[in-house]
């Protein structure tokens, strides 16, 4: 079924979508917040520009936009599925604990901050295009993916990347020669070992978004990995 | 070397006539400090490691233990204290931040200790309590600003999401990390008892105290630890932590050592992995960016909880807090600089923020004069101490207070300030499983279920004597308040007359 977002603010379009069938479409969406905002069990494709806090606490719910979104797509999100067929703002994934974000174009700042993860629960965050600065920054777990697709001379992630950086692995297409990273990680090629662990989500990448995976892959790609994960254990002393 | 080498702070001083050599003394402390020297049956101690939590002094069978300060001190020097010397030398040999645990100590001014309250004499009769009935109950939330009618007159009772207490004080945000297992089932069931609510703070909630969750507050912190949809529909109120009143504009950092077991589960951080809740939000860097927060939240709970927003008692509260009564939060809660924590930089607690009486009355005042008094419920605490603590608290304005180190002396803790250890010989702040289990949930919660309904009992005596008989009443009423030995400045900002006046 569609919902119509002309005219409807967030509260009603939520309400309506809450109460829609398990799968649905939002036609016309123009920047309302919140979409889906802890939804388990839906199928929705969004077609317009979702606003900030697109699926925040999303607990299992699968959304397609068809379009760009905004800041804080998929806030503490616990599972389920994010597909963004364009860019996205800042803080995407923000404390984002389970569930797996696709987007085909660019990210900006903060994309994936203080990503977590516990035993079974990994999430992961794919983006096609580059990031702003602050990338995975506090990142405690998870695997954040970037493959800089994007035919310009900027570099595959702004400054201060990985900054805080305690947990889990960071993946970056291509050499990172230009990238400076702070003390406390450690960066290298990523390993055939390494590139079999994310295989399946670029699979799954090239195939929501209609790329060559064997292009994507004919490159290498770097391993971003924290030195610790107390990194803070030496600051202290008890008074 | 022996520069560094600083002298015990306390002596255990054991009474060698009463001493039995049970070595209870011994197996209780966490710290190590006593020993067996069996070959001479005679007990040992090394004061070295000694905290002075008491423990051992409590659990003696003989009374034979006790702690004192050391009287083995530098040269007096007003200006440099003996404190301030040792803060250099752990310093100079570690290179570390000072970390310390609890609220400020510092003898910075305690206005409710300079704030007396009123009593009817003559022309207005106090009431009797014990024969007459009181009401503490309050309702926490937004209150409509006027009664509505629909179209055929009839009123219109939708109120928004309310927290109804059965007194005006809860227990505040502790996250199970910092304290134990069984400090959080003392606190969850004492609150279910009481008709009052407790906080998860910012670690989560563990799956067992889910059932208590109409008495339960959850936490969102910067670092959203445990914070999931059946977590934020688990609470009776969700509660935005922006700051902590004894760490002001710094995060939190639960050392990788606590994350262990359950622990580790609940935040849903890996086993061993430092828990780090940034210091600010990073998508909050206005009023604006907050709303969005507080509606993300009401949207992932359909508008059927109140949104707190927590912040720290800082130079223009006022300001925040109006901002904030207008961010669409139903409660804010200010914390004071008194306030306790299971770790902060000790400069950091000893240095920042403002004092919660202060605090509260500008903030109580501010959203008078601005007309959105009624947006919000004021919740303050950072040292709430008493009974009339609270009862002060309310005649400056507030709806309610938040306790937190009150409730940890009623669960056994000697303020000895070395939450930050781990090695609590309480079973409070550690999550060491032999030390845990010394905390019984069945017994806490007890002591906390006395030291409120005792508390309750004063609260209502106090308001009987002013002639009040519905804590309603008492709330912004600062003519029951009189001020000794404050300026004109603090009499202002406090909004009460000198005593005598």
């Amino acid at each position: 079924m569609n919902i119509d977002a002309k005219n409807i603010d967030y509260k009603n379009l939520n309400s309506a979508l809450r109460e829609a069938d398990n799968n649905l479409k939002i036609v016309n969406c123009l920047g309302q917040r919140f979409i889906a905002a802890g939804v388990s069990d839906k199928k929705i494709k969004i077609e317009g520009i979702p606003g900030n806090a697109l699926g925040a606490y999303l607990n299992g719910a699968v959304i397609e936009v068809m379009g760009n979104a905004q800041d804080a797509v998929g806030d503490t999100m616990n599972n389920g599925e994010i597909i963004i067929h364009g860019n996205v703002g800042d803080a995407v994934g923000y404390a984002m604990r389970g569930g797996k974000i696709f987007v085909q174009g660019n990210a900006g700042y903060r994309a994936g901050i203080h990503m977590k993860a516990y035993r079974e629960k990994q999430p992961v965050i794919v983006i096609g295009g580059k990031c702003g600065s602050f990338l995975g920054e506090y990142q405690a777990g998870g695997t954040i993916i970037v493959l800089g697709l994007t035919d310009d001379d900027k570099n595959i992630v702004g400054n201060f990347p990985c900054t805080g950086m305690h947990g889990g692995k960071m993946y970056l297409r291509g050499s990172c020669d230009n990238i400076r990273f702070p003390k406390g990680v450690n960066v290298q090629k990523a390993t055939d070992e390494d590139m079999k662990e994310i295989l399946s989500y670029i699979k799954y990448f090239s195939q929501s978004f209609d790329y060559d995976v064997n292009k994507i892959l004919d490159s290498d790609f770097m391993l971003v990995t924290p030195d610790s994960k107390n990194p803070y254990k030496q600051m202290y002393v008890a008074n | 070397m022996s520069v560094e080498y600083i002298y015990p702070e306390f002596e255990v001083i054991r009474n060698e006539n009463r001493c039995i050599c049970c070595r209870v003394c011994e197996r209780q402390c966490a710290n190590e400090v006593h020993r067996c020297d069996a070959d001479n049956n005679l007990m040992l101690s090394d004061e070295s490691k000694c905290v002075n939590c008491q423990r051992c002094v409590s659990l003696c069978p003989t009374h034979a233990l006790k702690i004192i300060k050391s009287d083995c001190a530098l040269r007096e020097n007003a200006n440099w204290q003996n404190d301030t010397i040792k803060e250099i030398y752990k310093q100079a040999s570690s290179g570390g931040v000072l970390l310390s645990s609890m609220g400020n100590p510092k003898s910075f001014p305690v206005y409710w200790d300079k704030i007396l309250i009123n009593a009817s004499q003559v022309t207005n009769p106090p009431i009797d309590p014990l024969r007459e009935p009181m009401e503490t109950k309050v309702f926490l939330g937004k209150k409509p600003d006027k009664i509505e009618r629909d179209d055929n007159g009839n009123l219109k009772c939708e109120l928004p999401p309310q927290l109804e207490l059965s007194m005006p004080v809860m227990f505040s945000a502790m996250s199970y990390g910092s304290i134990s297992y069984n400090a959080h089932a003392s606190l969850a069931r004492a609150s279910k008892e009481l008709g009052i609510l407790y906080n998860t703070g910012e670690g989560g909630l563990h799956e067992d105290f889910y059932c208590y969750g109409e008495n339960t507050i959850v936490q969102v912190a910067s670092g959203r630890f445990g914070v999931h949809k059946d977590y934020l529909e688990a609470g009776a109120a969700v509660e935005i932590k922006m700051g902590q009143g004894a760490k002001p504009g710094i995060g939190g950092h639960l050392p990788g050592a606590k994350i262990v077991g359950d622990v580790s589960r609940t935040r849903m951080i890996p086993e061993g992995s430092d828990a780090i809740s940034p210091a600010p939000h990073h998508d909050i860097y206005s009023i604006e960016d907050l709303r969005q927060l507080v509606f993300s939240l009401k949207e992932a709970t359909e508008y059927k909880k109140p949104v707190i927003v927590k912040v720290a008692a800082v130079h223009n509260i006022a300001a925040i807090a109006s901002g904030i009564a207008r961010s669409g939060a139903d409660i804010i809660a200010i914390d004071g600089f008194r306030g306790g924590t299971g770790a902060a930089p000790t400069r950091i607690r000893d240095n920042v923020g403002i004092p919660i009486e202060l605090a509260l009355a500008s903030v109580d005042q501010r959203l008078r004069d601005e007309g959105i008094r009624n947006n919000v419920s004021l919740v303050v605490g950072g040292s709430i101490r008493s009974a009339s603590d609270v009862i002060k608290a309310v005649a400056l304005g507030a709806d309610a207070c938040y306790i937190a180190t009150a409730a940890l002396l009623a669960l056994g803790c000697h303020l000895c300030r070395t939450c930050q250890s781990g090695k609590c010989n309480w079973g409070i702040a550690t999550q060491n499983p032999d030390l845990v289990k010394r905390l019984n949930p069945d017994i806490g919660s007890q002591r906390l279920i006395n030291l409120m309904t005792a508390w309750n009992h004063e609260i209502k005596e106090l308001m009987g004597g002013m002639g009040i008989n519905s804590i309603e009443a008492l709330r912004g009423n600062r003519l029951m308040l009189r001020g000794v030995g404050l300026t004109g400045k603090e009499l202002e900002i406090l909004g009460i007359s000198h005593a005598g006046e």
